[in-house]
């Protein structure tokens, strides 16, 4: 489903992506983790393209990301994904920040889309909410809304960069909720975390990455059993100590 | 000082100040007002674009211009247009240049050069996250442009708008120097003809403090209703 072959990035001399291989299969769910300044964040972006790369090449069902040939936008219609800070559209009320895209891009008439919107309103809890803003919504709120504004554009796969990070801790489980009954669907899930309990709950592989380098790929229980670098060993001791 | 104000002076006036000078002030202001708007977005969005020539041909424009004393583009465009446009329609005279058009048309491009400055640090204020957030949801540059920043960006800019509207508003006064009968035209006139300095210009002062001062009252009661809540 997703394919990175090869890719490297960099911004002047500091290499932020170097040599990344690797790949989600269709209802697969992957874990990047890894220090911060390790690179799984322009990583993930580079997936959909909102991050350039140098060289190297990503597929997505077997179409080129960097490719100029490739119409971006229709693809990235395809691909959804949740950021750091929500990016809900804040002059927009909840119903109609699921509805915009829907109409511009996939050009479903109003109606079915409001429909859309609704049904995933319902399906993360806010259905109560559509009507109002997003400032008025709790960061966790906000999130569960990016997820379903993302989820009505019906992707073949869910990109999630960092999605609790700027979460209260109360806040990150109604998150993370959604995120697991979204990976026990099926949904192809590609997701930046530093929660350990997610990515043993529900991953097939853990990506660790340090420095721009993809150090450790692993299926789960491989991952947390026994990690072979000694990078990805530290950083677990120190992460899942406390 | 006042002991000879003539009130009645200003009260027989008042007809011709109101219907003709300012008629023609604030159909002026709002004309070049709307044409600067949409024209300085137009020049924003070149001076933010990626492609450097549009870039640099905007903000040439925006200096240039920025660069200039109004009186001089007022001047410049009213009397030589006809000469341009007689050199570029092959006319055998000047082609004559209605001074109200004219007029609009210098104010719109003038006014072009700060609201466009205006928009681009609105949109430049926006986080970047916003626009990403459009793209990855397969929304075109275009379309990001249109819904999700410019929206956002004109709210931010509304105080703005309407303080620079509010300059554009006593600016227009300039005209005088094409002897158009705006509002303070008009005062000029009749102070002129009836000797009544004083009594004109003190009036038509406190009729644009009076105006500029509600106008920014408005200013700051609309932008509290179109807020944003983050």
């Amino acid at each position: 489903m997703i394919t990175l072959n090869d890719v490297s990035k960099s911004y002047g001399d500091f290499q932020v992506l170097s040599h990344c291989t690797t790949s989600v299969s269709k209802g697969e769910v992957v874990v990047v983790c890894g220090p911060s300044g390790s690179g799984k964040s322009t990583l993930i972006k580079t997936v959909n393209g909102l991050e350039p790369i140098d060289s190297g090449e990503i597929l997505i069902d077997g179409t080129s990301v960097s490719s100029a040939k490739t119409n971006l936008p229709m693809l990235r219609a395809r691909v959804g994904m949740v950021f750091q800070h929500f990016e809900l559209f804040p002059h927009l009320s909840i119903i109609d920040n699921l509805v915009l895209a829907q109409r511009k891009v996939l050009k479903r008439p109003r109606p079915a889309a409001e429909k859309k919107g609704m049904v995933l309103l319902e399906r993360v809890g806010l259905i109560d909410h559509a009507r109002k803003f997003p400032g008025q919504l709790s960061g966790g709120q906000q999130q569960r809304v990016a997820i379903a504004r993302a989820l009505a554009m019906d992707p073949i796969a869910m990109l999630f960069d960092e999605p609790t990070s700027a979460l209260d801790p109360e806040m990150i489980n109604e998150v993370l909720d959604v995120m697991v009954e979204l990976a026990r669907e099926g949904m192809t899930m590609m997701v930046v975390t530093h929660e350990m309990g997610f990515a043993r709950k529900v991953a097939n592989r853990v990506i660790f990455m340090d420095r721009g380098e993809i150090i450790e790929d692993a299926a789960k229980d491989d991952f947390f059993g026994k990690p072979r670098s000694e990078r990805a060993q530290q950083f677990l001791s120190k992460i899942l100590v406390h | 000082m006042l002991t000879g104000f003539d009130l009645q002076t200003v009260i027989n006036a008042l007809p011709y100040l109101f219907f003709t000078g300012m008629s023609f002030t604030l159909t002026l202001t709002v004309l070049s007002t709307i044409g600067g708007i949409l024209f300085g977005t137009m020049l924003a969005i070149m001076r933010l674009s990626r492609y450097r020539a549009m870039s640099a041909m905007a903000a040439g424009y925006v200096n240039v211009l920025r660069s200039l004393p109004l009186v001089l583009v007022i001047f410049w465009f009213y009397f030589l247009v006809p000469f341009l446009a007689q050199w570029l329609t092959g006319a055998s005279s000047p082609v004559r240049v209605d001074p109200f058009w004219s007029s609009v048309i210098t104010f719109t491009l003038f006014e072009a050069c700060y609201f466009c400055e205006i928009v681009r640090s609105g949109i430049q204020s926006l986080p970047k996250g916003q626009s990403l957030a459009s793209q990855a949801l397969g929304m075109t540059e275009r379309q990001t442009m249109i819904y999700v920043v410019l929206p956002q960006a004109m709210r931010n800019m509304l105080p703005l708008f309407l303080t620079q509207t509010i300059i554009l508003f006593q600016d227009t006064s300039l005209v005088y120097v094409l002897s158009i009968t705006d509002f303070l035209g008009a005062a000029a006139k009749i102070a002129q003809r009836d000797g009544r300095l004083l009594e004109m210009y003190v009036f038509a002062a406190a009729v644009y403090f009076v105006i500029s001062l509600l106008a920014s009252h408005a200013a700051r009661r609309l932008q509290k209703r179109v807020a944003i809540i983050r």
